[in-house]
């Protein structure tokens, strides 16, 4: 009754250096509700226990477990295998460094990326009295600005990005989605003078060349085309301002 | 032997890890942290439904206070908690809130006017104060008579984690992402660190510190069925249960959660149920207020998910090839709120079940969530037993929950006690006292005591599979030491641990190299989890009372006279052994604020503390002493349980509300 799917799966560990990248097959049998996250571990527990892949949450929410499937970015855990073809070739993100297998290192890059974007609050005050009220906040902004904080870091969108291929620097679509979360933040006290020092060039928004593979495969389903497209002007007005405008904005 | 030197060592990523890395390092000392994924890929990311604080914004929440979020949370852990503990926590909650807010954290906002919601089954329309619009929203959860969840839609634990994991880059706090301690450096006093691997290289070393936190979270996965992450082992556990010296607090409270997806375990939020979902039944009736008739629904978790069994038992649970579940109903909610406000319950109906929760019921069951016990701390956050070794969070038996968490209470409690023990370590460190020279030569027995133990392990010709073993200790887990437990299936539970524990003893491993290596990790972790596992059986089998979470068919009534103290577990200094050695730490009921009583729902019979009707009478004079002297609610509280002197002097005074302006003095 049940179909055996067989999974391709991309092997190679660069610390080994007689490791050579290789496909290795491996067969099991689908079952209802068989995510690649159930069929990758029942693979390690019964097939072949070296096999190296990351999981945490299981539940689409923490973004460790994106791959290349079928040669496109997805989360593993939220991949269900029966919506897949009987045979599937499972590679690890490109452009981040590989731990092993379909292990790579997004955390390390997505550190680097938020220390230069400086992805946190430009707080006007740096220690409120935590006694007192908060302060207040339209319920739309708040909605808006969750909108964008629901980016989960998983690197899909830049596993996708034809600028990222050709641009060791380009801070890709998760790095403008971040610079929009804060600008769309009443409680940030950053100007567009201050993004445009941050993103204003070609390994910012400049580079994006509209492919606009990130808004189709981003597991969170973010708006990034409006968000870039709407960045990109405001920051082509920035680029058109005279230098006493900008520091005066 | 590489050794890093720090003055706080913060082992953990998650929401409690980062906050207290903040706090230590703003008080100017040198912070390490160490997490086994990315940070922001911690477990705390998967908190839905929101954190509990007493902000009273929401008209349901008008009248709320420390008060009554201090009496639900004891009510809540069926009075295992620590009392002074949950004072420290009530006060800080709202300023970890505040705290979040001017961070970043887009906390869903109060509208002003109108907006229809469903309570009890019914639409009923709620008039939000112009006064309090564009002020942090609650919403409602089990446990509680106040709306006092805060919330980011239903992704609470993601902003917060996301907010928390910026803000330590900003602080420019080192985070070893991708490493794992694996012993703690001591001297059988005094703790000075931990022996850590490098989970891509494989290359050991030492991490030594003045202060040392575990922050790790739960032990979600020695159950099978569990809304936990694959990372919530309980390694942070078993750090100080391996010590000999440092004892885990109350193990057995272990809780379920009553809606996990069925049968994959996935959380779906409380935030369904409070925000107006239902339990439904074969026939599609609404079972709970049959059981509950006072909270029903929003009964706490612990009587929910056992009522949800019985009601299975009964022949009332609806079958499939997996077993049989429960329905949530949250259909009557409307597709508008469930798209604003369960967004991520959405997905995960979308992804996992092809549902459309708008139209659909969920199937679900409970499942395993929050593992009360820890490592057993003071009010500071310091084990008392192992001097520098701190533990905050759901890794730690602080103790906030007892035997029973409320949903909101743990995002909260990771955030708050992150503020609390991280200016206690700061403390700690500041005090020349403590700082005594680290002992390197120390350090490098331990660095070689395990160097040599995973070698011994990767080249063991043993025939067990690590990974067939773990599985099969979540089957004796789920089966022996579930929901509802009795002495048979207990004592079967332990031996069989006691047995997989002996097997663990003869892993062998297929790859033999040493660095990235899973089969390697599932190794030495499933040992340790072993640990865990028969700790949280044997305290089970010896607490011959329900309580909380813990509930024993053969023993099914709270027992204060003989069991109002906590369980404390310490590992044998014996290769052989496979039982921890249990001592117990009573609690003082001539000290409470709010003697033990009825919860408010659940059984209402229990086995009375002789101390009990004493300390009420007394509890009664000082009320009406107070009360003559017009006293206020402050005042009150202080002549109950004085506890201000316990916070950090940063972290003390009052909340400023709405219905309570803060005076113009500290």
């Amino acid at each position: 009754m049940s179909r055996p799917i067989t999974l391709q799966i991309l092997r190679y560990n660069p610390q080994n250096a007689a490791s050579r990248p290789r496909l290795q097959s491996y067969t099991l049998d689908k079952a209802d509700g068989m995510t690649l996250f159930i069929a990758l571990n029942e693979i390690r527990e019964h097939q072949d226990a070296t096999l190296q892949f990351d999981f945490v949450c299981r539940a689409g929410i923490c973004g460790s477990c994106a791959m290349m499937v079928n040669g496109r970015p997805r989360l593993a855990c939220r991949t269900l295998v029966n919506e897949l073809p009987d045979t599937v070739v499972l590679a690890p993100l490109p452009f981040f460094e590989l731990i092993g297998d379909l292990s790579v290192n997004t955390g390390k890059w997505m550190r680097g990326m938020s220390e230069r974007l400086q992805t946190w609050l430009h707080a006007r005050e740096e220690l409120p009295d935590l006694r007192r009220i908060e302060e207040k906040m339209e319920p739309e902004e708040a909605e808006a600005v969750y909108e964008m904080d629901r980016c989960i870091e998983c690197g899909c969108c830049v596993a996708a990005c034809g600028t990222a291929q050709m641009r060791q620097d380009f801070v890709g679509a998760v790095g403008f989605g971040k610079i929009a979360r804060f600008r769309l933040d009443p409680r940030d006290t950053r100007t567009d003078g201050d993004y445009y020092e941050l993103i204003g060039d070609d390994s910012g928004v400049f580079g994006c060349m509209s492919l606009l593979a990130c808004h189709d495969v981003c597991p969170k389903s973010l708006p990034l085309q409006t968000q870039i497209a709407f960045l990109r002007r405001k920051m082509v007005s920035q680029a058109l301002q005279p230098a006493v405008a900008q520091t005066a904005n | 032997m590489k050794t890093l030197m720090t003055d706080v060592l913060v082992v953990g990523g998650g929401l409690a890890g980062l906050r207290a890395a903040i706090g230590a390092k703003r008080r100017g000392h040198r912070v390490l942290a160490l997490s086994l994924v990315p940070p922001k890929r911690s477990h705390s990311a998967a908190a839905q439904g929101g954190m509990q604080a007493s902000l009273a914004n929401v008209i349901r929440g008008q009248g709320d206070c420390e008060d009554v979020h201090f009496e639900d949370t004891v009510r809540g852990s069926d009075w295992g908690a620590d009392q002074i503990v949950a004072r420290m926590f009530v006060n800080t909650a709202p300023k970890a809130v505040r705290e979040l807010a001017a961070w970043g954290t887009p906390w869903s906002r109060v509208r002003r006017g109108d907006h229809n919601v469903v309570i009890n089954g019914e639409k009923v329309t709620l008039t939000e104060r112009t006064e309090a619009h564009g002020l942090i929203a609650q919403r409602d959860f089990g446990g509680t008579k106040k709306w006092r969840t805060c919330h980011v839609s239903d992704g609470t634990g993601h902003a917060m984690l996301f907010t928390v994991s910026d803000q330590v880059i900003k602080h420019e706090i080192e985070v070893l992402e991708r490493t794992e301690a694996l012993a703690l450096i001591h001297d059988g006093e005094r703790c000075y660190g931990a022996v850590v691997r490098d989970l891509i290289s494989g290359e050991i070393f030492a991490c030594m510190a003045k202060a040392t936190l575990i922050a790790t979270g739960g032990a979600g996965r020695l159950y099978r069925v569990t809304t936990n992450a694959v990372i919530c082992e309980g390694m942070g556990h078993a750090l100080a249960l391996e010590t000999g010296i440092a004892p885990l607090g109350n193990m057995e409270a272990v809780q379920f959660h009553p809606t996990g997806i069925f049968p994959a375990g996935i959380l779906v939020t409380e935030g369904c149920r409070g925000d107006g979902g239902l339990l439904r039944d074969v026939d599609g009736h609404r079972f709970m207020p049959d059981y509950e008739p006072e909270k029903k629904e929003l009964a706490s978790r612990d009587v929910v998910s056992r009522r949800m069994e019985e009601h299975i038992r009964k022949g009332k649970g609806i079958p499939s090839r997996f077993g049989e579940h429960l329905w949530l109903d949250i259909t009557l909610l409307g597709k508008h709120h469930i798209e604003h406000n369960l967004r991520e319950v959405k997905e995960i109906c979308e992804t996992f079940l092809g549902i459309d929760p708008a139209r659909h019921w969920i199937p679900v069951r409970p499942a395993q969530h929050y593992t009360m016990g820890g490592v057993r701390t003071n009010p500071t956050g310091q084990s008392p037993w192992l001097t520098g070794l701190f533990a905050a969070g759901e890794a730690a038996c602080w103790d906030l929950h007892g035997f029973n968490r409320l949903g909101g209470n743990s995002v909260a409690e990771t955030v708050v006690a992150g503020m609390i023990v991280g200016e206690f370590m700061a403390d700690f460190c500041d005090d020349s006292a403590n700082t005594v020279a680290q002992p390197i030569k120390l350090a490098e027995e331990f660095v070689q005591r395990e160097s040599a133990a995973l070698n011994t392990l990767l080249h063991h010709p043993g025939k067990e599979n690590a990974f067939r073993l773990c599985t099969e200790m979540q089957e004796v887990m789920t089966r022996c030491v579930g929901i509802f437990r009795s002495h048979d299936d207990l004592q079967e539970g332990v031996s069989q641990l006691q047995r997989l524990l002996q097997k663990s003893r003869d892993i062998g491993i297929s790859g033999k190299h040493s660095g990235s290596n899973p089969e390697l990790v599932a190794a030495y972790r499933v040992r340790r989890m072993l640990k865990l596992a028969v700790t949280i059986a044997h305290g089970a089998l010896q607490r011959t009372e329900s309580r909380g979470a813990h509930f024993r068919e053969d023993f099914p009534q709270r027992n204060d006279e003989a069991w109002l103290k906590r369980t404390l577990a310490f590992w044998p200094d014996d290769r052989d052994a496979t039982l921890p050695r249990l001592e117990y730490e009573p609690l003082d009921v001539k000290r409470m604020e709010l003697p033990p009583g009825w919860r408010g729902y659940g059984a209402k019979d229990y086995i009375n503390h002789p101390d009990t009707p004493a300390r009420q009478s007394e509890i009664e004079r000082v009320r009406n002493r107070v009360q003559t002297e017009g006293g206020d609610r402050f005042a009150l509280q202080e002549a109950l349980m004085p506890y201000a002197d316990h916070l950090p002097e940063s972290l003390r005074g009052r909340n400023e509300r709405l219905d309570e302006p803060l005076e113009n003095n500290p």
